[in-house]
């Protein structure tokens, strides 16, 4: 009872779409791992997301659904500056990761603490699997003596890949399946130690049992990470999120508890996209 | 049953399957034919040299210098290792400008500076190497008055820029972006991105443009005509005129005597034989440890 009306997120009674971030009971002092405030993105001036606010709590994991083209990736890689790399874009609005604007923050260094798994497995093809997992650490220039080996354990066997791979560290990583390299690149990820985990569809190039070993990491690794998950897949964001965010040309039309989402929608277009309308 | 025929009939004998076969047979032969003569002048090449020159190869050819006109014997110990020397400093200046030029191109700019990169790459490529012998001469030998090892590794060293930067560009491009999204998600700063996962994901091919251009400029006449110039006698002073394969080979094969015909067969049997043990080396050396394993 206490985590429902912790958790429940609400509109303001008349308020606009964009304004879904209204929390009842809020807990004085918790603040927010990520909030964005009136988040646009443009390329070629032409705007991709417009106005988002979205707040996120630390260790939950939030799916963002919605048709295809609807901005969800271009939310997710605004996170962590991923436009810089395209030219003709612009981000507009302001980007707070642990209250902090992100605008005060170095692009490595925001990159570091904002992760990110990509849609196709892309391990480094000549890595073997070992120099996959600590390439974060080795390319940082981290001059800490830490026992990569020992790092490499960890991060593996967090990803629920240990097992697997144990007797073949040093084999390409592209000798590994698609589930695996995807799963190495989780491990990958959490070994630079970041505390948020940005994932663009993660299991959209995969096969449904990898799709399950994916799905089952993220619901344990919400514990100590706060994840953003982008998914085509309803049932994949029922299972593992707290909150899910509905995205519909650019706009956040709903955000809510995902429980209540998929079984009480607050928008009429919600509806008809969870129930396959559209879509 | 209409529905019955249809789906037998893609397992049917097509009728003009005869027909197709001995057009796929024509084609294959073709391709078969055009094969065989486009690997013929090599062998024919490697067949003739050796046949040639091996008459007049012997030790002495490796460590012996020129011997006057008239008498027998001597070797070409000067312009092998000319040519050495020459390839080493045309690598030192053609091999980090083309990188450079090719990582600038494909990673940092997209602009008008870029395509004119690409655009001079483009002419350069296609600039008689005579004309790069003879730029070499206005920028080199006349500030410094006079032929030198050096120019001639300059001139060397322009001619191998647009081969490695062309292949360094074409090679980069095909690195998926998804390797440097991964990379700088981890938080590795652009540059490192670019030298340990963009680079050496494209290693393989750019090292056989390097590969390339280092034997393309060892079999240069041309431009070290007028830098390098050539010399009789044994030096290895980067100020001084230098000996090489190519002019030596050049002046024995214009000359009247038939011992220094023979001789120059010997040489171009040894060039050949010293691009292809470069070759040999560089890839052993940066062999993928991966390779036979996926
Ligand atoms: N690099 C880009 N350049 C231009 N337009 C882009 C770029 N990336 C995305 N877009 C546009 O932004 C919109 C949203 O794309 P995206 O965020 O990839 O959608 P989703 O991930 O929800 O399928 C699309 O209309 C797409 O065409
Ligand atoms: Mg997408």
């Amino acid at each position: 009872m206490e985590e429902e009306k912790i958790n429940i997120v609400t509109l303001a009674d008349e308020g606009d779409l964009s304004e879904t971030d209204v929390l009842e009971n809020e807990p004085q002092g918790k603040s927010y791992e990520v909030e964005t405030k009136n988040l646009s993105v443009f390329f070629n001036g032409r705007p991709a997301i417009a106005e988002i606010n979205l707040k996120v709590r630390k260790s939950t994991a939030t799916a963002i659904i919605g048709p295809s083209g609807c901005g969800k990736s271009t939310f997710l890689r605004a996170l962590n500056f991923m436009h810089d790399m395209v030219p003709k874009s612009k981000v507009t609005g302001e980007i707070f990761i642990n209250s902090r604007n992100i605008s005060e923050f170095d692009t490595v260094d925001l990159r570091r603490k904002v992760g990110m798994v990509f849609q196709k497995p892309n391990p480094f093809p000549k890595m073997s699997i070992f120099e996959n997992v600590v390439s974060g650490i080795k390319l940082n220039g981290n001059k800490e003596k830490k026992n990569l080996h020992e790092v490499a354990e960890n991060c593996l066997k967090h990803a629920g890949l240990w097992e697997e791979v144990k007797d073949r560290l040093k084999q390409p990583a592209v000798s590994l399946s698609g589930g695996q390299q995807q799963r190495l690149c989780i491990a990958r990820t959490i070994a630079v130690e970041p505390e948020i985990i940005l994932m663009d569809e993660p299991t959209s190039a995969l096969d449904p049992i990898s799709t399950q070993k994916i799905e089952e990491l993220i619901f344990h690794l919400k514990k100590e990470f706060t994840i953003l998950v982008v998914t085509h897949n309803m049932q994949q964001a029922a299972r593992v999120s707290d909150h899910t965010a509905f995205f519909y040309m650019g706009k956040l039309i709903e955000y809510s508890r995902t429980r209540r989402m998929f079984t009480n929608p607050r928008e009429k277009l919600t509806e008809e996209y969870i129930t396959g309308k559209f879509g | 049953m209409e529905e019955n025929k249809a789906h037998t009939s893609v397992f049917a004998k097509p009728k003009n399957l005869k027909r197709r076969k001995i057009v796929n047979s024509i084609m294959l032969s073709l391709c078969v034919v055009a094969a065989v003569i486009s690997i013929l002048p090599l062998f024919y090449i490697f067949f003739y040299t050796t046949k040639s020159g091996i008459s007049s190869l012997n030790l002495d050819f490796f460590t012996q210098m020129p011997k006057p006109v008239g008498e027998a014997g001597g070797g070409m110990a000067n312009g092998i290792v000319g040519t050495l020397i020459l390839i080493s400093l045309g690598s030192i200046i053609g091999i980090p400008v083309g990188i450079l030029a090719g990582i600038y191109v494909t990673e940092y700019s997209g602009g008008i500076f870029s395509n004119l990169i690409k655009f001079v790459t483009d002419v350069l490529s296609g600039v008689p190497s005579i004309i790069i012998g003879i730029f070499a001469y206005g920028v080199i030998v006349i500030p410094m008055q006079g032929f030198s090892a050096l120019a001639g590794g300059f001139a060397l060293g322009i001619l191998m820029i647009p081969t490695i930067t062309r292949i360094t560009e074409e090679m980069l491009k095909l690195v998926p972006q998804s390797l440097r999204e991964a990379s700088l998600a981890l938080g590795v700063s652009r540059w490192k991105t670019t030298l340990q996962i963009v680079l050496r994901t494209a290693s393989g091919g750019i090292i056989t443009g390097i590969l390339l251009a280092i034997a393309r400029a060892a079999g240069e006449t041309a431009p070290l005509l007028f830098t390098a110039f050539g010399n009789r006698f044994w030096s290895t002073d980067l100020n001084q005129p230098i000996a090489s394969l190519p002019v030596q080979i050049f002046n024995y094969a214009i000359s009247p005597f038939d011992d220094w015909h023979k001789q120059a067969w010997a040489g171009a049997l040894v060039l050949i034989s010293l691009v292809f043990i470069v070759n040999l080396i560089v890839r052993i050396v940066t062999r993928d440890k991966f390779a036979n394993k996926v």
